[in-house]
């Protein structure tokens, strides 16, 4: 087991910046989600660490030794590829053999070992199929297989469920995260879906275009995004955005937008005011209260446009003259399209961004 | 849904097995009767080649194995004669494997090089190689035969026949790198990536996962250069000099060459034996050819 240090790394492909000035530390026994959409570099960084691709600029280090220039055979690393990359002329056994054949393991030893991780990813029973006979839920665990059976020290998985139906990859998510604790292998974890990342990780590096924009834990980010992107990628629904600006009358800080007036206290009001007055309100569906009837103080005049039970929850899309927010609620709420509601914004779960840098004020 | 009456069911069951029958009837013309001639005609040969004697042309009469002769008795060609068959079997068989191993050799790693590497003007590598199959080898007999001429190949016996397999191998080289390439573009990276991850070195992945996986390519490429040796007439007609180095496909020629005598029966025994490595190579390497993996990469 090792410590993944990225030092700037950057990699250029002539003049696609897929990767530029990342750095990242993977501490032992961690397990990290990269998590951004697609095509922001996440599968060219696993390569690099993978040691597939040479980085254009920076360090790649395993603890303190700086593998960047060694090729893949002798970094030790177990990878799954979003395609599984099973070889297709081989059976299941062969494909799971093959990293420790190439390391010339006895052959009873590799029977054993196959034989323990077949048992442990319950496929022992297909180790005599060719790849192509199997399901994409069989073939991912055989991927798996072949990634662990030579004890890697490193552990990357490029989107490994985004092959498996729903249901599949909810199940897979918590039996990967099991076994990575179990056999506390560093495990770099690549994925576009938030849920996995959020769900799965101990620590998640959120990237886009090629850049890294936040690297913290998932309560973290949750909590505390750093921008804009981070704001909307993280949480589903995505957190809603109002832009407006703050206006200061009679000693008082409001935020304003249109058909929107919302009293902030005086500390937070400063604070915003102090940084920038052209902000970004963000505040997370299940966090807006909706008050169907009586007077309430601060509160904003919205409109129900439409109701999707989700049976557990309930998402509340209402409108605020012309925006949209998404309102996350528990079932049992009796509103219909067209009813006028109001809503009420616990200034502790409001967020503020710069409208213009798109950086966090608070 | 409507409810479908017992008639109207009847019918649409009917018109579906018209339409299966139909289907048989198109298959059966468009694959099967087009064989029935090649088939009539090679059944004809067999007939031919072991009767001593055959009625209005078509009934075989007499069981004979004198057509057969050359396998293992003298016979006579033009002012030559040659003491059996075989001598000129291997020719034919040097030029094809020669053409073969060559063609396979080199249009594999060209055809690699092309899918997987990037240099400097590979496409217009790629275009150039389609325009080059242009040519038959008609219109570069007399630029050939000076090269051939130059590099002191003419008329040297079995440096002409491997001067001859350069210049075959040269002319289908183009086209079997293109074809291989195809199967090389098929191969996605991740393959690639996987066996280097597992502890590959190049060489190996190329080895133990590359190779196995473009081994029906191969086995196609190997197929056609082989069989277009075997039945090269026009260099080996021209170059070649020495009656000793001729290969079947000029002895055919002679037999019907012979404008008194043709002898029937003997030229339909050697169109046989000539087509039998056809039927060999055929039947052996069909499964290779049938083994194109596709499953167990998925995108
Ligand atoms: N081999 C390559 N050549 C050129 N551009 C590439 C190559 N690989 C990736 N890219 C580009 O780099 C960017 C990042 O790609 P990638 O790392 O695959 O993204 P992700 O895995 O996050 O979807 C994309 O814009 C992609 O088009
Ligand atoms: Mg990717």
């Amino acid at each position: 087991m090792v410590k993944v240090t990225l030092d700037n790394v950057s990699k250029f492909f002539g003049k696609v910046k897929a990767v530029v000035d990342l750095n990242l530390e993977v501490r032992d026994g961690e397990f990290v989600a990269l998590l951004g959409p697609s095509g922001c570099g996440k599968t060219t960084t696993l390569l690099m660490i993978a040691g597939i691709y040479k980085p254009t600029k920076g360090r790649i280090l395993f603890d303190e030794v700086d593998v960047t220039d060694l090729p893949p055979k002798d970094r030790n690393i177990g990878m799954v590829f979003q395609s599984y990359a099973l070889y297709p002329h081989m059976t299941v056994y062969d494909n799971i053999a093959f990293p420790l054949k190439l390391k010339k393991v006895p052959k009873h030893e590799i029977d054993k070992k196959v034989k323990e991780v077949a048992k442990l990813l319950q496929i022992d029973n297909l180790l005599n199929r060719k790849p192509a006979q199997l399901s994409g839920g069989q073939q991912q665990r055989v991927a798996l297989g072949r990634a662990l059976v030579k004890e890697p020290d490193v552990l990357l998985l490029d989107e490994p469920l985004s092959n498996l139906d729903a249901k599949l990859r909810v199940m897979m998510r918590a039996e990967i995260k099991r076994l990575q604790k179990e056999l506390k292998i560093t495990t770099i974890y690549v994925t576009h879906d938030q849920v996995e990342a959020m769900s799965m990780a101990d620590r998640i590096a959120v990237m886009r275009a090629g850049r890294l924009q936040q690297y913290a834990e998932p309560e973290v980010l949750y909590n505390k995004p750093i921008n804009l992107f981070v704001a909307g990628f993280i949480g589903n629904p995505p957190m809603n955005f109002i832009e407006g600006s703050i206006k200061e009358e009679n000693g008082e800080y409001y935020f304003e937008s249109e058909g929107l007036k919302l009293k902030l206290s005086k500390d937070l009001g400063e604070l915003v005011a102090s940084k920038s007055t052209d902000v970004v309100l963000g505040i997370r569906p299940e966090h807006i209260r909706v008050i169907t009837s009586g007077e309430v103080d601060n509160a904003i005049d919205a409109t129900v446009y439409v109701i999707e039970p989700l049976g557990r929850d309930l998402v509340i899309n209402v409108k605020v003259d012309n925006t949209l927010l998404k309102i996350l609620s528990t079932p049992g709420l009796k509103l219909e399209p067209g009813q006028k509601v109001k809503l009420v914004f616990p200034e502790e779960k409001i967020h503020f961004f710069d409208k213009y840098t798109e950086k966090a004020i608070i | 849904m409507s409810r479908l009456s017992r008639e109207e069911l009847a019918r649409r069951k009917m018109h579906a097995r018209i339409r299966t029958i139909i289907k048989y009837v198109i298959v059966i013309v468009v694959a099967v009767i087009p064989l029935i001639p090649v088939w009539v005609m090679f059944l004809w040969l067999l007939a031919q080649s072991f009767s001593a004697k055959v009625t209005f042309g078509v009934i075989p009469q007499v069981f004979t194995l004198e057509n057969w002769k050359f396998l293992w008795a003298p016979f006579k060609m033009g002012l030559k004669e040659y003491p059996n068959i075989w001598p000129i079997t291997m020719n034919t068989l040097f030029l094809a494997l020669g053409v073969a191993a060559l063609e396979v050799l080199i249009s594999s790693m060209a055809g690699y090089a092309l899918s997987r590497m990037n240099f400097p003007g590979r496409i217009g590598l790629m275009q150039f190689i389609i325009a080059l199959h242009a040519f038959p080898s008609v219109i570069l007999l007399i630029a050939l035969f000076i090269i051939l001429n130059k590099m002191g190949l003419y008329g040297k016996g079995y440096m002409t026949l491997l001067g001859i397999i350069i210049i075959k191998a040269g002319l289908e080289i183009p086209m079997a790198s293109w074809i291989i390439k195809g199967f090389f573009d098929a191969i996605p990276w991740d393959l690639e990536w996987a066996a280097l991850v597992d502890g590959c070195t190049r060489w190996r992945v190329w080895r133990s996962v590359i190779l196995p996986l473009v081994l029906p390519g191969i086995g196609a490429i190997s197929i056609f250069a082989f069989l277009s040796g075997w039945a090269e007439f026009l260099l080996v007609y021209t170059y070649v000099v020495g009656e000793e180095y001729y290969t079947l496909p000029v002895l055919i020629y002679y037999l019907i060459g012979e404008l008194k005598f043709v002898n029937w029966g003997m030229l339909a025994a050697v169109g046989l034996f000539f087509t039998i490595p056809t039927l060999i190579f055929f039947s052996t390497t069909q499964k290779l050819l049938l083994r194109i993996y596709v499953g167990g990469v998925k995108r």
